[in-house]
């Protein structure tokens, strides 16, 4: 169970948040203009790496905030944690 | 039997305190501080069991919990008996009583014995072999093998004793209380680290403890003594919490920790009521000292496995610690300089040793000079080859070893014994680093895993890390301890040590034989039967992976997870595929270390705590008025009332009709309620439902529909505009705290530019939904200032009232499809609130109604119940519900994939309603619906998702999907049910009211 340290509460457990799936994937500001392929690709294609992830995680039994997670998942290390919004630190 | 084989007395044992126990229906004494175990030996009894697949007689091998073979049943009541208990870890008390497993009639005379004859036709695979075929014969195959699999019973009875759950956090967590973690923890504590110790054993020292050999000295003492007195110091350090008979089982991540604190098994049990029987630590640490120690390695060879034979460390510690000798005639068999360990102890404690059978040729460490000085005969360069005696070993032979170490050359000599003592060496006991995520290396020099690369902040220290002599150990500690504490300086930094001990060792994995091995049983897990033939069966039919041979022979899968022989396994595996250990890795070591009670996983968390359950204000009221109650998410929701002897079909048919025909009242607090405010939230609301929101006038509802962003429907709910900038949204009672989780995660990362704060106001507020005819009667008695009139007050708004002082929003909106008026005021006045409706309404026989009611009523208006009638799978459109889908708007969540190619495929399946040819018969929800029957294999359209007897349409009534269902009314489909089949015909699904008139009415 991961220590995660919220940026809005510092270190908490892993049991008051919830992984939302791949981050930084834009919801399309045009939905209509793309095609069948093009929106799939949006709703459906995930990448879940082995390594160096980008996730999107929320202090759901917290402040209720989302943020970003950069995870290495071949050994759960937490890389960096960095607010909505703001540009990755690493890679 | 008397206890003549004590020998000299024990510090660790207190002779003026005897204590009966019972083994096998017959009372035995022993002393407090006795296991199980020594309590046996000291009464002579080595057979303590029967093997799990043939049946073989087995004694006790180990002196701890790496047991394989003594493991017993313990108690007799039906509700605390408990299997496989380890006798060499239960310590015993007043009235223990324990016996034996996997035996019948008896431990002495076990018929499943006869396996033990049949074992050439039971080779490794054999279940999957020989009850493969014919298939259809597996049901009655499974009967028998049911029967005869695992070992002991469990309780049939709830388990009387409590548990909990604790939470610690530390700077230093150090598991294990040898030599080596007592001075880790002094060392960690005295520099200000808030540091845990934690043993398995009841004691603290580990090993060292009862090292009263003078051949082991630390700074000029016998290191048992030293250690004492170190132990004495951290004892008063204020700093340092010391749990003993707490064993970790886990080792996660982030230095997250399990352990288990045994705190009442080794108490009477009539001293144990109200007391916790064992605690589930769940510790996180900043830093983790493994000193977890290591585990002495049998040997494998022929006959290896009858009572009598033992660890040659556990002999050692069965005479040093607790004062008793394991035989009379005790022969030791080595490979390597530990069971001298063993001789010089025996020796000082005046026990006969008749000889020591060594692998080694040439063995000339100090340690085995002393010995030889004693006149006891050393064979160098020998190896038993076979033992004898079926409850006992009575005698073994030995022949000498080629220079290889293949063969056995020459001629055999035999030796009378009663004891056999074997050591292989030692394996780090490396399980918690290596489920904590570290990978281990390969030593060639001495064939042991040690650790290699730290996943967290953590160090292995001591034998563990494959130190195994005491110089090794402490000349080494107090630089590891400065590194990894960052520390200047520790007490230890000058240890004078003396050591006797060589680390010479002639590692074979499977001695030879001079019997071909097809017809020796040389055990490698004793538990399951697993011998060092079977594992060369499997890689003869093609096994390789190590996870397969111990799948295929079951190596290493008992209770005990193999602790002693999974390293011979692999050893066996390497040399007979000539692949090096090292590349061949090792099984997984997966927690727990030794088994947890299911109450140590459960706790508290038993009974009414097994969830947490939620209750609305007016909960009370419906437990004075007899409702039952189901489980909504988290809620209790009132069901339905049953009146007198009304069955819940009765109930729920009054209820109906009540509502329809008069009033009905409904607790309808559970409902998610989401206070939405902000510059922007009609354009949020515009965007997270299907319907257009913008228009809608201050003081109105609108019912709104939710999509996940693949199209389907994920929740439904009225939301009012209460003011410019101010709604309040309702959702379904399961979906609340997820709706506003996805509102959320919009608002935050796809939408920040949108002014609009969320707040969950579920619980602030009690809803009562009045229904029925005559409900605009009752609302006006209730609340006479407001004026209920249609033009004033219509079906789809709301009006800010009060009842007497108590402000309070109603809203006029119906899930019943009845003129219906739902109160909403704060939680603490939903009591009042709703007595003054019931009062209010007793004129009118106002009936309070449970869910089940409401789903029928619902039904009967073909309104869906999001999870019941949808299934993640549904889109508005499949639902019929094309009404409710702007097509004006932009975008919402979901629009999108309405026209995907899927989403506009006809024969999606699509909500209908059902009527039967029978009107009386009730179909069952779930059941599948099919057009033709006679076409092998029937094509399956959909099936049925709501279903009612209709008090109010005096007919069954049901709603369920269909492949392209749309097009279908008037279609005759059909249910087949186990018995029957039933004649139904596809209609529109709103049964009653299709005008809405009665919301007016």
């Amino acid at each position: 169970m991961f220590v995660i340290h919220c940026p809005y509460c510092g270190e908490r457990e892993q049991s008051e948040f919830k992984a939302g799936g791949e981050a930084h994937i834009v919801r399309p500001k045009q939905p209509t203009e793309l095609s069948d392929d093009q929106w799939a690709e949006y709703l459906f294609m995930r990448k879940n790496i082995k390594g160096i992830q980008f996730e999107r995680w929320v202090h759901f039994h917290g402040c209720r905030k989302w943020f970003n997670m950069v995870r290495d998942t071949s050994n759960d290390e937490i890389k960096a944690i960095y607010k909505m919004g703001e540009k990755p630190p690493v890679k | 039997m008397t206890n003549n084989l004590r020998v000299k007395s024990s510090k660790f044992i207190d002779e003026t305190y005897k204590i009966s126990f019972r083994f096998n229906n017959k009372t035995y004494y022993g002393y407090k501080g006795d296991t199980l175990a020594s309590a046996l030996l000291a009464n002579g009894i080595h057979l303590v069991g029967r093997s799990f697949k043939y049946h073989r007689p087995r004694g006790i091998m180990t002196a701890g919990s790496e047991e394989p073979n003594a493991i017993v049943q313990l108690h007799k009541n039906t509700s605390r008996t408990e299997p496989n208990v380890r006798a060499t870890e239960i310590e015993i008390y007043e009235g223990l009583e324990a016996s034996s497993q996997n035996c019948w009639p008896s431990v002495n005379f076990d018929i499943g014995g006869i396996n033990n004859f049949l074992s050439p036709v039971l080779p490794a695979g054999f279940y999957y072999k020989t009850f493969m075929w014919p298939a259809s014969f597996w049901e009655k195959y499974e009967y028998f093998i049911r029967k005869s699999a695992g070992l002991g019973k469990s309780p049939t009875e709830p388990d009387p004793d409590m548990y909990e759950h604790k939470y610690i956090h530390c700077d230093v967590l150090v598991i294990g209380a040898g030599v080596s973690g007592v001075i880790a923890a002094k060392t960690s504590a005295k520099n200000g680290f808030k540091t845990l110790l934690l043993d398995e054993k009841p004691y603290l020292g580990g090993s060292t403890i009862y090292q009263n050999s003078e051949y082991f000295k630390i700074n000029n003492q016998i290191s048992s003594s030293w250690l004492e007195k170190e132990i004495n110091e951290i004892k008063k350090i204020d700093n340092l919490e010391i749990k003993t008979r707490t064993s970790v089982a886990a080792f996660h991540g982030y230095n997250f920790l399990l352990a288990r604190e045994s705190l009442t098994d080794h108490i009477p049990l009539h001293q144990r009521d109200e007391k916790i029987r064992h605690r589930l630590l769940k510790i996180r640490a900043k830093k983790v000292i493994c000193a977890t120690g290591s585990l002495e390695r049998p040997l494998i060879f022929d006959n290896n496995d009858r009572p009598g034979i033992l660890l040659s460390s556990a002999i050692e510690k069965y005479s040093n610690f607790f004062g008793v000798t394991c035989g009379q005639k005790n022969v030791l068999f080595t490979n390597n300089d530990s069971a001298y360990e063993t001789a010089t102890s025996l020796l000082q404690k005046g026990i006969n040793i008749k000889a020591i059978i060594d692998n080694r040729e040439e063995v000339d460490s100090k340690l085995v000079k002393e010995i030889e000085k004693n006149n006891i005969k050393i064979y160098k360069g020998y190896t038993v080859v076979d033992t004898f005696g079926y409850k006992r070993i009575n005698r073994i032979s030995i022949m000498q070893l080629s220079k290889d170490g293949q063969k056995v050359v020459g001629s055999k000599i035999s030796i009378d014994c009663d004891c056999l003592g074997m050591s292989g060496g030692w394996t780090p006991a490396v399980h918690l680093f290596t489920q904590s995520g570290g990978k281990l290396k390969f030593r060639e020099d001495d064939q042991v895993f040690i650790p290699d690369k730290y996943p967290s902040d953590q160090v292995s220290i001591g034998s563990c890390n494959g130190e195994f002599t005491l110089d090794e150990i402490l000349s080494d500690i107090s630089k590891k301890l400065k590194d990894f504490l960052n520390i200047k300086k520790t007490d230890y930094e000058n240890l004078e040590i003396q050591s006797h001990f060589n680390k010479t060792k002639r590692n074979i994995w499977l001695l030879p034989s001079d019997k071909i091995i097809g017809k020796t049983k040389p055990f490698v897990d004793y538990q399951n039967d697993a011998t060092a033939k079977d594992i060369k069966l499997a890689l003869r039919e093609g096994f390789r992976s190590i996870e397969h041979v111990k799948r295929y022979t079951t190596t290493g899968m008992g209770t005990d997870q193999g602790k002693l022989g999974n390293m011979h396994a692999l050893g066996i595996i390497s040399e007979t595929a000539g692949s090096r250990m090292g590349e061949l890795g090792t099984t997984t070591f997966r927690p727990p270390y030794t088994p947890l009670t299911f109450g140590t996983i459960v706790g508290r968390n038993v009974g009414e705590y097994f969830d947490v359950f939620r209750k609305t204000p007016i909960h009370d009221w419906h437990v004075e008025n007899k409702a039952k109650f189901e489980n909504v998410g988290q809620w209790k929701r009132a069901w339905f009332y049953p009146k007198e002897n009304e069955g819940m079909h009765e109930a729920v048919q009054r209820e109906s009709k009540a509502a329809r025909d008069s009033a009905g009242i409904l607790d309808a607090s559970t409902l998610g309620k989401i206070d939405i405010q902000g510059t922007d939230a009609s354009e949020f609301l515009n965007r997270v439902y299907t319907n257009a929101w913008s228009k809608l006038a201050i003081g109105k509802c609108r019912y709104g529909l939710m999509l996940n962003e693949d199209g389907m429907v994920y929740d439904d709910g009225v939301t009012t505009r209460l003011d410019e900038n101010h709604y309040i949204m309702t959702t379904t009672t399961g979906g609340a705290a997820t709706v506003l989780g996805k509102l959320e995660d919009y608002l935050q990362t796809e939408w920040p530019e949108l002014d609009v704060y969320l707040t969950s106001v579920t619980d602030h507020y009690a809803t009562i939904s009045v229904c029925g005819p005559n409900s605009k009667k009752i609302i006006s008695k209730v609340i006479p200032n407001l004026d209920l009139s249609d033009e004033k007050f219509p079906h789809m708004s709301f009006k800010n009232t009060k009842i007497d002082k108590i402000k309070c929003r109603v809203m006029r909106i119906s899930f019943t499809g009845e003129q219906s008026y739902e109160i909403n005021v704060q939680a603490n006045y939903g009591k009042s609130v709703w007595d003054k409706c019931i009062q209010a309404g007793k004129e009118f026989n106002i009936t309070p109604y449970g869910t089940e009611t409401m789903h029928l009523l619902r039904a009967e208006k073909g309104f869906i119940i999001v999870g019941q009638d949808t299934d993640a799978t549904m889109t508005p459109i499949d639902l019929q519900m094309d009404w409710i889908v702007s097509k004006k708007k932009y975008d919402f969540i979901g629009k999108r994939s309405l026209y995907r190619s899927d989403t506009i495929r006809e024969d999606r399946k699509q909500l209908i309603g059902l009527v039967t040819e029978n009107p009386k018969e009730v179909l069952e929800e779930g059941a599948q619906i099919v057009l033709d029957t006679s076409k092998s294999p029937v094509e399956m359209l959909g099936h049925v998702t709501s279903s009612y007897y209709s008090p109010n349409l005096e007919k069954s009534i049901a709603l369920g999907v269909v492949k392209g269902g749309k097009n279908m009314m008037g279609q005759k489909l059909i249910i087949p049910m186990e018995n029957k089949q039933i004649n139904v015909t596809v209609t529109d699904p709103v049964f009653l009211d299709k005008e809405n008139k009665r919301l007016n009415a």
